[in-house]
């Protein structure tokens, strides 16, 4: 029997003018001792189910229709009153973000008593031993001693840990994790699902895991809900559902997951969701002004080469130099970048990696080292017109679409400033037509120009991005995480787009991603990092058939398999 | 901690040697001293010879430091109009000042805390509603307006209660005299303590009413409440020890702020402090008074500033470790 | 502690907006609390209160043609008529509506032209604070460093004083400097002066705070990355970003630049009796309390009360619709 039922659920946020319906007729069961996946991208209503099931619905949220039982119990029905005894004595929550999720001015021993004393007859001694009990479970060393420790001196992983333990202060029998591990770098995800996965089976507890990630589904789900604009789109067992999925979005979304195994050489067409315009005109590159002016110095070596580069920080000033404190983001890092290949750079959060990429483009001036750029040395440069030169020819594509653009210019003008600054055009009227042809060139047609940032979605913006770097005909493009905000599907059209412009502009590219399957799709040669030091740089197949670090192997290991997923579709696309 | 408040000190000792050299400033170059000394008969001569014993011809950075170490041991020269040690004038006023804060302080406290929790919880109740607006009148009444029309209808016309001064006072060891002993001294305080504690009030009732609001929108707080935790337990264990940060400093802000405001309320109700008498002083330029004012003042501000700093540290928990 | 994911989550919450949809509690809890729907509550006073702010602009800038009377022509004024009381009481002179003060002005002429004053003052400090205050904050956050410190330790000091007193000090120093010149023309730049420097720290504390979020933006980095030179950058790409808060602060300003105006001025040392303002007027009318004329007092406090509410109003409203956040 399950333990959590839910039948035809409808949710709707009714607004000033019209309700919207965030999710309509969803069939789901939880088994104990089994986890369910939940999985759909941004939009798809995932979490307002697992909010609904709970009964903290966002005002002026509404269950409008059918119905949520725990253990054949009606909930959704249930007075305030007693949803709150159910709420942590029955289901468990444990939410995203391990960072915001505790409160910082309680110790962890207070909020866990206090906790468990809500919900089970228990003195305070006794509260105390089951909270330093939890704590051991959880995989916390030293429980008794960091049990009265504040939140903010545990670590991100840690707290998710204490965060779990929260949720299950009181046996609950079922727990709904949204998003447990998005907050989290790849090593530390995988210890909390592999806890999670364990904590399940032993406590015979009924899981349901709210996420984007296809990795976290195939990695711990026994059955998988896909969800797509408010409706349950396909959900069976996980195995069967990634490995024959049968309705066309999830087919699009499973091909669009970057492949850890095999280089493809594009990713599938996925257009089910946000269809990128094809371009109005093609551009002959050898005439158009984009093609034009490869007036750079040829190099015989390599484009950038980068030597003992060192970038430390200050973290806490003093007057006196012995106590100060410094933080090494960069540790004497070498490697060169050859012309027209993509260099990929991989590594966790704290690895230096973004660091080095606003070192080569000059937003932060490096504590050592040189950088080399087609054999121009960029350090040791003081004149503002060479180094105007040589800014225009390496452009940056930033992480985050929705800060990277300034919401008060139009598109039009955000790619128009870099020709009229470094006065790449003779006239208004030809910066007008090479502003039109690039929004044209990267599918978002020319009509775009005459509208702000925030009517695009995450996925054109990057494009605004990329148009806006090619506006100084660069030669080197740097990509920092271009695609790691965006959903997948919209992941894979951006890392074709940038594929593409590569091979036409000949561009020489650096690429930074935390995410091993990516590198593995665009990087002909990549470079491992970790806590700002190098620990190895090898051609891509090398690097993945034979990795020589240590770390390199344990990152390599910690990539979910993916295995389950259908691969099928990608031959016939 | 040691160190905390050691560095805080420094600090706190920074901002008062700043208060300083502007009160000195004021002090020695606004106006020459001399001519607010002597009379117009006064010879040139005359003048030069008390321009030297005043020691006004030594440079600037020996009187500088005159000026600090006369100003530490409460020596701020003489009023130019009452001719006394400005010591002694403030040493008699100071008392009815502080008794007036004080009370206006604990007026705006124990009424502004409890309506802004209030409001913050119930944010959608009519009587939060009512709060709020009450609070827009009383923070766009400015304080002088307030004091005449607390005049007009309970003195005036009523006349329930006095309409200035401060009633009868008992002299309590050497120099402190207090109104708080007689019924004409607690009644002559209800007014000016209203008028001056009612922005104040209104202040921290909004602050208080916005931090809960931010506060309630957290993350921890939606996990505490999806733990099942009561509401008495989320509101006043989590969600208002949150909020007490921000609120320890601009309370003490406005504390300090109730000190220089009394200065309005007091030249309304005619009440004889501080405030008062540095008001007819900047109306007659009377210098040494401005600048003793001021450096006053400034220690006030910059004690409340370093105990509510030693508070804020008692409170977080990421600070003392820190620091630790 | 990955600053990489939590971006990432952030745009995934940020990108439910572009479709509508509430995946995540926070970004419809976000867009209910704050903008449109708050907006839309409050938008009846707002509206009352946005026509009442433009009344009172119209009274008081059109005041030499629709007042009745001149307060300031001295041929007209006779001292026979001073102290008439409103209309609606014995011994009133229907000539004058809401009564004369002690020299014989009508007292709605001199309410008219008072508001004139204090609006003028008003806008004046307002505009000087806010430039001061925004270049200051600009500089002091997009440098960093020294300049900030330095920039900021001033600002600090400053805000332990309330700017009343700081007014209050500035213009005891004024007087001991200009004391020998003309008050009636000199008051008026004195003010101005000691308001806009009692006021700048606001705005500076502001545009600093939302120009050190703004400058690690990646629109900023972009920008930098293009070669463009940091005053440029401040001046096109921060500045169009953090008007918003300043916008509010200024609305609010004015309400507290009038107040501050009107109080200095009760208290003696804003505008002299020969050019009244409002406040100037409540401090004549104070006098006569006691003695039953009250008219003379109360009619400027509630002109100057109910400008105050109504700027302070389409401020309140105005700081909820552009953002919910700000203090």
């Amino acid at each position: 029997m399950s333990v959590l039922d839910i039948r035809d659920l409808k949710v709707e946020f009714p607004g000033r003018k019209s309700t919207f319906v965030a999710v309509q007729g969803v069939h789901l069961e939880v088994e104990a001792g089994k986890i369910l996946g939940v999985v759909g991208e941004s939009g798809a209503g995932k979490s307002t189910v697992g909010n609904a099931v709970i009964g903290l619905l966002q005002e002026p949220g509404r269950i409008a229709q059918g119905e949520i039982r725990l253990h054949d119990d009606r909930i959704d029905t249930l007075p305030e009153k007693q949803k709150r005894h159910i709420r942590g004595r029955k289901i468990g929550m444990i939410f995203q973000d391990p960072l915001t999720s505790l409160d910082p001015l309680q110790t962890v021993e207070s909020q866990l008593v206090e906790t468990i004393r809500t919900h089970l007859p228990l003195s305070s001694s006794q509260a105390r031993a089951r909270a330093i009990e939890l704590i051991d479970a959880v995989g916390i060393p030293n429980p008794s001693e960091r049990i009265s420790q504040y939140p903010h001196q545990f670590s991100g992983g840690m707290r998710q840990r204490v965060v779990i333990a929260l949720a299950l202060c009181a046996e609950p029998e079922l727990v709904i994790a949204d998003e447990p591990t998005t907050a989290l770098d790849v090593s530390i995800q995988a210890q909390i699902l592999e806890l999670m996965k364990r904590l399940c089976a032993d406590r015979n507890v009924a899981m349901m895991v709210i996420t984007h990630d296809m990795g976290v589904i195939a990695d711990i789900t026994d059955h998988v809900a896909v969800m797509y604009h408010g409706k349950l789109v396909e959900y069976g067992e996980t195995h069967q559902v990634l490995g024959a999925p049968q309705h066309r979005y999830t087919q699009s979304l499973i091909s669009a997951v970057p492949r850890p195994d095999v280089r493809v050489e594009r990713f599938p067409v996925v257009d089910y969701i946000e269809k990128a315009g094809k371009p109005a005109k093609q551009i002959d590159i050898a005439t158009h002004w984009l093609g034009q002016t490869r007036d750079y110095t040829k190099t015989d070596g390599p484009l950038v080469e980068i030597e003992d580069l060192t970038m430390r920080f200050e973290v806490k000033g003093s007057l006196i130099p012995s106590r100060r404190k410094h933080f090494d983001a960069v540790k004497a890092v070498s490697f060169d970048i050859k012309e027209g290949e993509t260099f990929g750079v991989v590594g966790e959060s704290g690895s230096g990696k973004s660091t080095i990429a606003r070192i080569i483009t000059g937003l932060y001036h490096p504590t050592a080292g040189t950088i080399r750029f087609a054999g121009t040395d960029l350090t040791s440069l003081t004149n503002r017109r060479q180094i105007l030169a040589m800014r225009r020819q390496m452009q940056m594509i930033f992480q985050d679409p929705y800060s990277s653009l300034n919401a008060r210019m139009r598109v039009r003008d955000i790619i128009a400033e870099p020709i009229k600054f470094h006065r790449l055009a003779s006239s208004n009227s030809e910066v007008r037509q090479i502003v039109e042809d690039l929004l044209d060139h990267v599918g978002l047609g020319a009509a775009a120009g005459k509208k702000f940032p925030h009517e695009f979605s995450g996925g054109q913006r990057q494009r605004i991005s990329i148009a806006r770097a090619l506006a100084t005909r660069p030669r080197f493009l740097l990509c920092d995480e271009p695609t790691s905000a965006l959903d997948v599907s919209i992941q894979a059209q951006i890392l074709n787009l940038l594929k593409d412009l590569q091979d036409e502009l000949g561009l020489t590219m650096m690429f930074i991603s935390h995410d091993l399957a990516v590198i593995r799709q665009m990087c002909n040669r990549i470079a491992v990092m970790k806590n700002g030091e190098l620990c190895e740089v090898a051609d891509c197949d090398t690097l993945f058939e034979s990795p020589q670090h240590d770390y390199t192997r344990h990152l390599l290991k910690l990539m979910p398999s993916m295995e389950l997923l259908s691969r099928a579709n990608i031959e016939t696309a | 901690m040691l160190g905390f408040a050691m560095r805080r000190l420094v600090q706190a000792m920074i901002v008062m040697l700043v208060v300083a050299l502007l009160a000195f400033t004021l002090f020695r170059f606004v106006g020459d001293p001399v001519n607010q000394m002597v009379g117009v008969e006064t010879s040139l001569e005359q003048r030069e010879a008390l321009r030297e014993s005043l020691g006004l011809n030594d440079p600037v950075p020996v009187q500088f430091w005159r000026f600090i170490s006369n100003a530490a041991q409460f020596d701020f020269g003489t009023s130019y109009q009452f001719r006394q040690p400005v010591s002694d004038l403030f040493a008699k006023r100071i008392p009815a000042t502080l008794e007036l804060s004080f009370v206006s302080a604990l007026f705006a406290l124990i009424v502004g805390i409890p309506m802004g929790v209030y409001a913050g919880l119930n944010r959608e109740s009519a009587v939060s509603k009512l709060f709020l607006s009450v609070s827009l009148v009383g923070i766009s009444l400015p304080t002088f307006l307030i004091g005449i029309l607390l005049i007009f209808v309970f003195s005036v016309n009523l006349q329930w209660l006095p309409s200035f001064g401060r009633g009868e006072t008992v002299q309590i060891g050497g120099w402190w005299t207090t109104g708080f002993l007689t019924v004409s001294g607690l009644k002559a305080l209800i007014l000016p303590s209203i008028t001056l504690g009612l922005y104040q009030m209104t202040l921290i009732m909004r602050l208080i009413r916005a931090e809960m609001l931010e506060v309630i929108r957290t993350d921890y707080i939606k996990f505490a409440r999806a733990r099942g935790l009561p509401d008495r337990l989320v509101h006043f264990r989590h969600a208002l020890k949150n909020t007490l940060i921000p609120v320890i400093t601009i309370t003490g802000l406005q504390l300090g702020a109730i000190i220089a405001f009394a200065t309005i309320t007091e030249t309304v109700f005619q009440w004889p402090g501080m405030g008062l008498m540095f008001l007819q002083a900047v109306q007659n330029v009377d210098i040494p008074i401005m600048s003793a004012y001021l450096l006053l003042t400034a220690f006030l501000f910059v004690s409340i500033n370093f105990i509510v700093d030693i508070l804020y540290f008692l409170i977080d928990p990421r600070l003392r470790v820190e620091r630790a | 502690m990955s600053d990489v994911s939590e971006k990432q989550t952030e745009s995934v919450i940020a990108t439910d907006r572009d479709t509508g949809a509430p995946d995540t509690m926070s970004a419809f809890g976000r867009f209910m609390d704050s903008d449109i729907l708050h907006s839309f509550l409050r938008s009846k006073v707002a509206v009352i209160a946005a026509i009442g702010t433009f009344m009172f602009f119209i009274l008081a800038f059109t005041a030499p043609w629709i007042a009745p009377h001149d307060p300031f022509d001295l041929a007209s004024i006779s001292i026979l008529d001073a102290r008439v009381p409103p209309i609606w009481m014995d011994y009133a002179d229907p000539r004058f509506l809401l009564g004369t003060d002690d020299q014989g002005r009508d007292l709605l002429s001199g309410i008219f032209y008072g508001m004139r004053i204090s609006l003028i003052v008003g806008f004046c400090s307002v505009i000087a604070a806010a430039i001061i205050g925004i270049s200051l904050g600009l500089v002091a956050g997009y440098m960093g460093g020294r300049v900030d410190a330095v920039i900021m330790r001033i600002a600090d000091v400053q805000l332990t004083f309330p700017a009343i007193l700081i007014a209050l000090l500035i213009d005891g120093a004024a007087r001991g400097i200009f004391g020998s010149l003309d008050r009636e023309v000199f008051s008026f730049w004195i003010l101005i002066f000691a308001l806009a420097l009692s006021f700048w720290v606001q705005y500076a504390r502001t545009v600093r705070g939302s120009t050190m979020v703004e400058k690690n933006k990646e629109y900023v980095q972009a920008a930098r990355v293009i070669g463009i030179p940091s005053i440029i950058i401040m001046v096109r790409h921060i500045l169009p970003n953090v008007t918003g808060p300043v916008l509010v602060i200024a609305t609010i300003n004015l309400a507290l630049a009038i107040v501050t105006e009107a109080t200095l001025s009760f208290l003696g040392v804003g505008m002299p009796p020969t050019q009244p303002s409002l406040g100037t007027l409540i401090a004549i009318g104070n006098d006569f309390l006691y003695s039953g004329e009250w008219w003379i007092a109360i009619f400027p406090g509630l002109a100057l009360a109910l400008l105050v509410l109504n700027v302070n109003l389409l401020g309140d409203w105005l700081r909820d619709a552009l953002n919910p956040k700000l203090r």
